[in-house]
């Protein structure tokens, strides 16, 4: 046994390979910048918030008193706080659902073999790579109450009455599935890439057995594809809901949460409390109500890491 | 049953001839091999008469109908796949059942279908089980019941046993030509794998890049090689062909003994320098080269272990072929010449 080790140990490795190896030195030395990245961008921001909510910190004033949950029974107190909780549902759950079919659509047509395929896949990834100002943009025009797209083509093609005018951005129903479509726009590229990578992660074995095994189009869709696809799909929902709950760019660049509040959702309305209305203990306590559904977020997606490792 | 006919099929994928015009009838309730190297087109072959390739031109005839236009689920062919292909989501029940349900078949009926085929191939205590959870010879028993369960017209079978351990696929070869015999279902089978060809085979296709070379029976395929690529291919270690004038002559290893064992009226004698001797169990194998020749010949020869003639490395041998087991073919086309003999 000792003459083992002492051949073992004559057998030199460089210092690079040394370090490769030991592992007491590299989990710590690989985990630093993780770490780090979540301690001075997470961690302390979320430190701050928790801590301005319980106190009466305003972007004007040096003092700051701690004054217990008076900041969350004002927040709560407030109607525009329930229109921007009901909203932030509305505008992830709706949006969510039509990113799935979307995705599910497209992926699947993209999956098929034709010509032209990587320009379809560019363009369609297109709105998740170009800056969302610039596609902003583009969707303020459409929706303008004067040069809307939409209202002119539709008046062209009489599908709209001569005395129709529709105000996309300035009637809170219209203003609200306004949001919703730019929103949908947005994720739908991600998640029909997410769902891509899932599908082309099926063997083809498998479809040409469902076929063979006498398996029309709907139920190899149905009992084959979706199933296996399900895990992934998770994921690109758990994205979407993340990429959604959170947002404000979307908001604030139409709406800037109007008419009248009705279009405000908690990420809209904890910025305009906090840093246009000064109040940063509220806009704190406002944004702190987004971190229930983060956190169940964060939960299955751990349970799902977990799945998929011991499977 | 059914007939399975391939009329003059061939897939092109690009500049790729993967099969290339070729004619082939599986008999009713046959048991086909086809047998070729990796990349000469069996499987593309299955695929195309399963209906999951469109042939590039040729038609399937499935019981003499012609299935060319018709979708896979419309030709009521069972393939099972090299991957086994199993629903990894599906428990081995439903995997099984599966084809049955697509067909619509009443629940009860399911249940006993699922119940005979898992009883046909032992695997009642894994019906609950996800594939996952099998090893690879269950695996394989989960793909052939779920092959079996409706009764199809053909087995498609491509290497099902390449994946399985060298003692688990003699025993699994024994039962799949149990199972064949027993349902007497027209069936083709892939394999590069020649000693699997021989003994399961009623008729063996060789395959070389996309065409068939020869069809026959193991016997014949084996006895009558229609050229020199089937000649190498067939048998372990392959024929000895040896380059004379315009034409090779070749032998089995089993055929070239030393003169006093296989000395007869009719034999032909080699001068036989040995080079090397290798012991396997059962046989010998002696490795060496033909003397007096122009071309360095090598050759080998494989010997029973009842025969106790001592050979030795470095010796001269004087070494003996029956006549009618000389093969001649022609050196440019590599096809055999008839009438042969020295
Ligand atoms: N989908 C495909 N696209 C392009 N080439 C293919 C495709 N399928 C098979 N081939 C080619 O056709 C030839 C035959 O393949 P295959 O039928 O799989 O051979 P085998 O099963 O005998 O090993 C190979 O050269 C292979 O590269
Ligand atoms: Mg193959």
């Amino acid at each position: 046994m000792t003459t083992a080790t002492a051949n073992a140990v004559t057998a030199k490795a460089g210092w690079r390979t040394r370090l490769a190896d030991n592992e007491r030195l590299l989990w710590p030395l690989m985990l630093a910048p993780a770490i780090l990245y979540i301690v001075l961008l997470v961690g302390f921001p979320f430190l701050l918030s928790l801590f301005y909510s319980v106190s009466d910190v305003t972007v004007g004033s040096r003092s700051m008193n701690f004054v217990g949950l008076e900041n969350f029974h004002r927040v709560v107190a407030s109607n525009t706080f329930w229109i921007a909780l009901k909203n932030t549902l509305i505008f992830t759950i709706v949006s969510q659902f039509f990113v799935l079919v979307f995705a599910n659509i497209l992926a699947m047509a993209l999956s098929a073999d034709f010509r032209g395929k990587w320009l379809v896949r560019l363009l369609i990834l297109l709105p998740w790579v170009a800056p969302i100002s610039l596609g902003a943009i583009g969707w303020l025009w459409i929706y303008d109450s004067i040069y809307s797209v939409i209202n002119w083509t539709g008046q062209a093609l009489r599908i709209l009455g001569p005395n129709d005018w529709p105000i996309w951005l300035g009637q809170p129903n219209l203003a609200m599935a306004s949001i919703i479509v730019v929103q949908i726009w947005r994720i739908v590229p991600l998640a029909t890439v997410i769902l891509l990578a899932g599908l082309t992660s099926i063997p083809q074995d498998i479809h040409d057995a469902a076929a063979v095994d006498g398996a029309g189009f709907w139920r190899r869709t149905l009992q084959i594809t979706f199933p296996l696809l399900l895990p992934i799909t998770l994921v690109a929902v758990l994205f979407g809901i993340v990429f959604t709950f959170t947002d404000m760019i979307v908001v604030f660049l139409l709406t800037r949460g109007g008419p009248y509040d009705q279009t405000q959702v908690l990420a809209t309305w904890a910025f305009f409390t906090g840093i246009q209305g000064g109040d940063l203990a509220g806009g704190a306590a406002v944004s702190l109500f987004l971190f229930p559904v983060l956190v169940a977020v964060a939960i299955v997606f751990l349970l799902l890491a977990r799945r998929s490792e011991v499977t | 049953m059914a007939t399975v006919e391939a009329r003059h099929i061939s897939k092109h994928f690009d500049e790729v001839r993967a099969v290339d015009g070729i004619d082939l009838l599986a008999r009713e309730g046959e048991f086909l091999v086809l047998l070729g190297p990796s990349g000469c087109g069996k499987t593309t072959l299955m695929r195309l008469i399963a209906g999951l390739e469109q042939p590039t031109a040729g038609d399937i005839v499935i019981d003499g109908r012609v299935v060319t236009d018709l979708p896979p689920r419309a030709r009521n062919v069972a393939m099972v796949f090299q991957s086994y292909a199993l629903y990894p989501h599906l428990t081995v029940a439903k995997n099984i059942s599966f084809p049955l349900r697509a067909v619509g078949m009443q629940r009860d009926a399911i249940r006993k279908k699922v119940e005979w085929a898992a009883r046909m191939f032992g695997i009642e205590r894994f019906l609950d089980r996800k594939p996952r959870q099998l090893s690879g010879g269950e695996r394989q028993r989960v793909a052939l019941a779920r092959a079996v369960v409706r009764e199809p017209v053909v087995f498609l079978l491509d290497e099902p046993l390449s994946n399985l351990d060298a003692k688990l696929r003699n025993s699994a070869r024994d039962e799949l030509k149990q199972f064949q015999r027993d349902l007497a279902t027209t069936t083709i089978y892939v394999t590069h794998d020649q000693a699997e060809a021989m003994g399961l085979g009623d008729r063996i296709a060789v395959l070389n890049q996309g065409k068939v070379i020869q069809i026959g029976t193991p016997q014949e395929i084996y006895g009558k090689p229609m050229d020199t690529f089937v000649a190498t291919f067939i048998g372990s270690p392959p024929m000895n062909l040896v380059e004379e004038g315009a034409s090779y002559f070749g032998f089995r290893p089993e055929a070239f003994l030393p003169r006093e064992v296989g000395n007869s009226d009719d034999s032909v004698g080699f001068p036989f320098r040995v080079t090397r001797v290798e012991y396997l169990g059962a046989d010998r194998l002696v490795y060496g080269v033909l003397e007096g020749r122009t071309a360095e010949a090598h050759v080998i020869s494989k010997m029973p272990n009842n025969i106790r003639a001592e050979i030795v490395a470095g010796e001269r041998y004087d070494f003996v072929v029956r006549r009618r087991e000389i093969h001649r073919f022609d050196r440019n086309s590599g096809r055999h010449i008839d009438g042969s003999g020295r």
